[in-house]
């Protein structure tokens, strides 16, 4: 069961400097940001809620939709880049019937890029949840989804 | 503790840990229940290609890509019976060579680890292993120094910032000192976003105490009682190291009140950042943590007069910290001797792409780029020809094979148009399209770019328009020109780092790879054969029909009768790649063809 807003609150002073690790503990809940508690959190802070907003879209971190089962993060650092992390991502949004970054239609799966895990010995890299998985190559990738969907489908 | 007990180092750094390590240190632990072995799990050694690593003290036996299987084998053979299991020692790619030792590899013997003195060898969890590695006694000195006498040692070390500006780190100690304000605060930029670096990951995972213990002596220096560390959340094992090593410091009394009895109080805590490049940048960084979308703002007044919530505030990157205990514990002469006239110390740098032995390395100033790369790289991955060498990230400049044996300082890399950088540094071989390496980056600092100054949101946003014209085909002549001229506009129209230097990336390629540009506008050509819309993929006449390719295509674009030569309709395929991939490398009938030579080699 999630934490509730009123319980994340009482964690923080409610000042400024609060609104981002707010956001994150929000999220770490719930995976994203509904937008009903933007309106809470500007009341708790004394911030307009646009302002939250503001500050909500600035952050790759953030997001505003709700997130599949488990979350598949492309890097797309220099190393991989050069490793062939392009070929990575369009292997696995074809896999998942993507068009391109998104969440699955059977909420199984969000796919998503990142700026650099920091695994770049390991190029091209994806991050399961928080696994990693290194030394990809399209053929790998393809088994690696075949496993996640059926251990998701087990659970 | 027992110097000559054997221990088994079990490296357990992000890369290791997604190659399985942590079932391997469980493995050893039942296998060598009742014997006199330690297992011991340490940080990152750096040769993460190589991982899972296990290296054996005091022979200094280093295996690499050790396997659950092998667990039983290790400790039969070596630890039972004296013998190395050599199948395990690591292979040199350019001689073959197996070599056992761990100091002995080149890709180590030619290093130089000062910041990353302790990575791969002290439990970063275990305050008793830190302390044995000489943590904290660089504080124990410097609490008995008097703080002005700190900042000159800093300032005669010749340290600059390791973030990538380089500017001298003692001046700015000295500024913050100098600062009238109450109170002062200490941050340590711990928010690398250089896409293919990964330099302050591993030391934060691998020795956080080294980075704590600076930043202590930093706060005693100019005066200041709270510390921050701005951390991506992307790290989330380097933060949950950080907070172990910030409990273990406040219980040791090395943070905290009355620090050793010296009357000097002191606290630390972790800022996670919540993703965003600009955030690098001092000002932007500083909003960032006040609770504000992180944007930069003109500077004077700087941050050491004119920080955190208006008071002054000094800001290091993660490995300049790293460096001050052994500066204060060493002596600033000690230090002054390592590396060139101008740029004093060693440079870590993430050294990964094409590279045999992708990892982390320090090296000391003035080593040149043949150096690393050959030497401690062991050369271009898969035999392929070096293209270019990448350092500094989406600020920095990629360099030909011309300048290899340009010295690595400060100030020789921006004269070659590159910069120093935090240390990412990224090897492109043959394979590597230069145009797309730029479009690449413009794509990054395009996303990245905060929005505030015109010339940097729509700039960047013009050049990576252009640039995505001419990979796809789009190419018309005067783009190379309307490249340059937006990059001038954009270097000239920034108010900080992110894009002033964006379009170094483009700048550079432009300067050495411009027939690259042009093979794209003039040629309808990729030379390094990457750009989809230049290229097609045939059978060659080696091809003995074994059916690999034609099972493997998404879109059935490959027939051809088993053991007979296979065809790629052309119509139909769509370029993906993976009968290139599948072929066997024996056979090696798949070939990427561009420009002229398509229409010449057409098989009958």
């Amino acid at each position: 069961m999630e934490k509730t807003l009123e319980t994340i609150f009482t964690e923080f002073e409610g000042k400024r400097e609060n609104v981002i690790p707010i956001l994150q503990k929000v999220q770490e809940e719930y995976t994203y940001l509904p937008e009903e508690f933007m309106a809470e959190i500007a009341d708790y802070t004394h911030i307009p809620a646009s302002d939250i907003y503001g500050v909500a879209t600035f952050y790759a971190q953030f997001r505003f939709e709700p997130t599949g089962d488990k979350i598949i993060s492309v890097c797309r650092g220099t190393a991989c880049h050069v490793r062939g992390a392009p070929r990575i991502f369009e292997e696995i949004t074809d896999q998942l019937g993507l068009e391109g970054e998104g969440t699955t239609a059977d909420k199984k799966f969000t796919v998503e890029t990142v700026a650099c895990v920091g695994c770049c010995a390991l190029a091209p890299v994806i991050t399961i949840d928080e696994e990693v998985h290194g030394d990809l190559t399209k053929k790998k990738v393809q088994k690696l989804i075949q496993k996640e969907g059926k251990t998701n489908g087990k659970e | 503790m027992a110097k000559n007990k054997q221990t088994i180092l079990l490296c357990r750094g992000t890369g290791c840990e997604s190659s399985k390590s942590p079932a391997l240190q469980t493995a050893f632990e039942e296998a060598l229940e009742g014997m006199d072995v330690e297992v011991k799990f340490t940080g990152c050694h750096g040769m993460c290609q190589q991982g899972p690593i296990v290296v054996i003290e005091p022979e200094d036996i280093f295996y690499s890509k050790v396997k659950l299987k092998d667990v039983p084998v290790i400790v039969e053979k070596h630890i039972q019976n004296n013998e190395h299991v050599s199948r395990l020692f690591y292979q040199d790619p350019a001689t073959e060579e197996k070599i056992p030792t761990y100091h002995e590899i080149p890709f180590y013997s030619r290093q130089k680890r000062l910041v990353l003195r302790s990575c791969g060898q002290i439990n970063p969890e275990n305050m008793e292993d830190s302390l044995a590695a000489g943590n904290y006694q660089g504080l124990e000195k410097a609490l008995n120094m008097d703080p002005v006498e700190i900042v000159t040692e800093v300032k005669e070390s010749g340290l600059r910032g390791r973030g990538g500006g380089g500017f001298s780190t003692g001046l700015k100690w000295q500024f913050c000192q100098d600062a009238e304000g109450d109170p002062k605060y200490v941050l340590c930029n711990a928010d690398e976003g250089d896409p293919g670096a990964f330099m302050d990951r591993s030391v934060l995972e691998g020795d956080p105490h080294s980075v704590l213990e600076g930043m202590i002596i930093a706060g005693f220096a100019i005066g200041a009682k709270q510390g921050y560390i701005y951390c991506r959340a992307e790290y989330p094992l380097a933060i949950k190291r950080l907070q172990i090593a910030i409990d273990q410091a406040r219980e040791y009394g090395f943070l905290g009140e009355n620090i050793l009895k010296s009357g000097f109080d002191f606290d630390i805590e972790i800022f996670h950042g919540a993703g965003a490049f600009v955030c690098g940048e001092e000002t932007a960084l500083i909003t960032s943590i006040e609770g504000n979308r992180g944007m930069p703002r003109s500077r004077p007044p700087y941050p050491a007069n004119s920080g955190l919530y208006g008071k002054p505030t000094l800001l290091n990157n993660v490995k300049t910290y790293a460096n001050i205990p052994l500066i204060i514990l060493n002596g600033s002469a000690w230090f002054a001797e390592i590396g060139t006239e101008n740029s004093k110390g060693t440079a870590v740098f993430a050294l990964t792409g094409k590279i045999a032995n992708s990892g982390l390395i320090e090296v000391p100033m003035g080593i040149t780029l043949r150096e690393i790369i050959y030497e401690i790289g062991g050369g271009v991955l898969d035999g392929k020809k070096f293209k270019a060498v990448q350092t500094g990230g989406p600020s920095g400049g990629c360099l030909p094979e011309s300048f290899l044996d340009t010295p690595v300082d400060y100030d020789s890399l921006i004269e070659a148009g590159s910069m120093m950088g935090s240390g990412g540094m990224v090897v492109m071989d043959e394979d590597t399209c230069m145009v797309d390496v730029a479009r690449y980056f413009l794509d990054f600092t395009e996303k990245e770019s905060c929005g505030k100054c015109v010339p940097c949101r729509l700039g960047t946003k013009q050049m990576l328009n252009i640039l995505e014209d001419i990979v796809e085909g789009r190419g018309k002549p005067g783009d190379i020109e309307t490249l340059e001229e937006l990059a001038k506009g954009v270097k000239s129209g920034s108010l900080c780092g992110l894009g002033q230097t964006a379009p170094n990336p483009v700048l550079t390629t432009i300067r050495y790879f411009r027939d690259e540009y042009e093979a794209h506008i003039f040629e309808n050509a990729c030379p390094a054969k990457q750009c989809k819309e230049f290229i097609t993929f045939h059978i060659t006449d080696t091809c003995i029909g074994c059916g690999l390719c034609r099972r493997n295509c998404p879109v059935e674009a490959i027939t051809g009768e088993q053991k007979e030569l296979h065809v790629i309709d052309q119509d139909i395929c769509i370029k993906c790649g993976v009968c290139y991939e599948v072929c066997p490398p024996k056979f090696f009938s798949v070939e990427i063809r561009t420009g002229a030579e398509e229409s010449t080699k057409e098989p009958a």
